[in-house]
């Protein structure tokens, strides 16, 4: 769980130096993340963790923090 | 002979005054509003002196913005929309250049104004729709209208640093439209659902060609384009027939198995452009629309929109590329080699463009406009201008374009036109920062920058972020001992690749 939160704030720290991911809870609602960060980021979370992040579970709130983007991909991991 | 695009506003009004032309979740504004509010704007606008000049659109993305720019074009001046997003210091670049006398805003933008420098004057477009209309002024101006007046400056990317604006008049617009309307076959029962924004040329294919058909736009929501049920769901909730979009925006939809679960009921016309369309993502569309009509489109905002289509109606191996086809009607393309001479066909060269669709070139930079509207190398006994794309097609055998490459370092990112110099021009800046160079993952779609020197990672990331347009911003940030150079001392953007692929 750790291991895959470590990679998903590297993803994200890629994308936005300058934010901080670790603490920061509205990605969405606060506009940090915009639909190119979204397309980026599930195309590199798809090949980092080989799954296949399926349409209705691109939702804000899935995305809105590093700890509910670790949430989605345990589960998927583990279907 | 139709001279002014305002003439389609005021054809369709008597045929559908009460039909909603612009609309957003927020608001919609009928046709009967629309003319009302614009010939306010433009009487408003004419009582103030101004006539023949550059007025700054500085509203949100929004039905109301789209009106102000028709009231700018009643009292015969041009509107430069302007994101409100974009950061403070590329807007200042941007109003000094254009020295407006006026600016037009909304209750969000206005107090925004002053950290800009602006003393100008401003107006809250709430306000001035409530000018009366003083339409015999507004007839005094319609009549000394000419259709080579400018309508629009857009800004693009600048390979110096300096964003420029693209100047278009009426006669390309019009021509445009009626062009790209044939093509795509809109009518009055079109109902588009609006990607691109506002401060671009791309949304002209939906702005005039509703106020020509009386149709009806839809401004979709950003935000459903980061998640593709909610915009699948919004497409059908408003009956949305027919869009122009980023292949970004479209692939999104279709790699997500979005399908699977939502399917586009009402939609029927579709078509992209600006980057390529990879195949399989293409057959999942096809798949699911098999009666829609799918159309590529291409064209440098220097031509005024798009400048070819092709239709998608054959069947397309996995590496093959869709065409970029051919002109539309009224616009011409050559295809000149090295020796600015025309290309032997099949053989690779520079798409040249010449017509009505040429743009007026770069605001307030002859030197710029001079070198890339040029005489037609191929006809020299009377002035006959081309624009030259920079980009690098070829015909196939069926007779249609098809892009192969850029001459220089412009790329399309995320369906936006950028400049890898301006890029590296403003991270230069940063203290701290010694050398730059910047590369283009055209297979990932990602900008990437290499600099030298002690600069803080993070800094000179937040420090782009006030510089330059957030679809600038590099994706990848890589801090090296030594920048790479070519033998002759150029910048040797190959090593540069290499290195980023062997990360």
């Amino acid at each position: 769980m750790n291991e895959i939160r470590g990679t998903i704030i590297e993803i994200l720290q890629d994308l936005h130096e300058d934010v901080d991911f670790e603490n920061e809870t509205r990605l969405i609602d606060d506009k940090i993340l915009d639909s190119f960060d979204i397309v980026t980021l599930i195309s590199e979370l798809s090949n980092e963790f080989d799954v296949t992040i399926p349409a209705d579970k691109i939702i804000p709130e899935n995305f809105n923090s590093a700890d509910a983007l670790t949430k989605m991909i345990t589960e998927l991991e583990d279907e | 002979m139709q001279t002014n695009v305002l003439e389609y506003l005021e054809q369709t009004l008597p045929r559908v005054p009460d039909k909603v032309a612009f609309a957003d979740d927020n608001t919609q504004l009928t046709f009967a509003q629309v003319s009302q509010n614009a010939r306010a704007v433009g009487s408003a606008l004419h009582a103030d002196g101004l006539s023949g000049e550059p007025v700054v659109v500085f509203m949100e993305k929004s039905p109301a913005a789209i009106n102000a720019f028709f009231g700018v074009i009643y009292a015969g001046c041009y509107y430069v929309p302007l994101d409100v997003e974009m950061p403070a210091f590329r807007i200042e670049m941007i109003l000094e250049q254009l020295h407006p006398r006026a600016v037009i805003c909304d209750a969000v933008t206005q107090p925004q104004l002053q950290n800009f420098g602006y003393t100008g004057k401003s107006y809250l477009f709430d306000e001035i729709v409530k000018t009366p209309v003083d339409d015999a002024a507004l007839a005094q101006i319609r009549a000394k209208q000419l259709d080579i007046d400018p309508i629009y400056i857009v800004f693009t990317s600048g390979s110096t640093g300096v964003p420029k604006g693209i100047l278009a008049c009426h006669r390309s617009v019009i021509d445009y439209i009626e062009n790209l309307s044939e093509t795509l076959g809109f009518n009055s029962e079109t109902v588009f659902g609006n990607q691109t924004p506002l401060y671009f040329d791309a949304c002209l294919k939906e702005l005039y060609p509703t106020l020509k058909f009386g149709a009806t736009t839809w401004l979709v929501p950003k935000q459903c384009f980061s998640f593709p049920i909610q915009l699948v769901e919004y497409l059908n909730a408003h009956r949305i027939n027919t869009i122009c979009w980023v292949v970004s925006a479209l692939t999104m939809i279709s790699a997500t198995g979005t399908f699977r679960t939502v399917r586009p009921e009402t939609l029927h016309t579709v078509a992209f452009g600006s980057e390529v369309f990879p195949v399989k993502q293409f057959r999942m569309w096809r798949e699911v629309l098999p009666e829609a009509k799918f159309t590529n489109l291409y064209g440098p905002t220097e031509a005024t929109g798009m400048s070819c289509y092709y239709h998608v109606e054959r069947e397309f191996g996995d590496t093959e590329a869709i065409p970029i086809g051919r002109p539309f009607r009224n616009t011409g393309i050559i295809l000149l080699d090295e020796n600015n001479k025309e290309a032997a066909f099949g053989e690779p060269g520079e798409i040249c463009i010449r017509g009505t669709c040429l743009t007026m070139g770069y605001f307030g930079q002859p030197e710029k406009t001079a070198e890339v509207f040029t005489q037609n190398p191929l006809q020299t006994r009377f002035p006959e201008l081309i624009y030259r794309t920079g980009d690098i097609a070829h015909y196939n055998a069926d007779g249609d374009l098809v892009f192969v490459s850029r001459k220089d370092y412009q790329i399309k990112h995320m369906g936006h036109r950028i400049e890898l110099g301006e890029i590296e021009i403003n991270c230069g800046l940063f203290d701290g920062v010694e050398a730059v160079g910047c590369i283009y993952d055209k297979q990932k779609g990602k900008i990437v920058l290499f600099y030298t020197g002690p600069a803080e990672k993070a800094a000179l990331a937040s420090y782009l972020k006030q510089r330059l347009p957030r679809y600038m911003q590099p994706n990848r940030i890589r801090q090296i001992d030594a920048m790479p150079h070519t033998p002759n001392g150029k910048l040797d953007r190959k090593a540069l690749t290499a290195l980023y692929e062997t990360e």
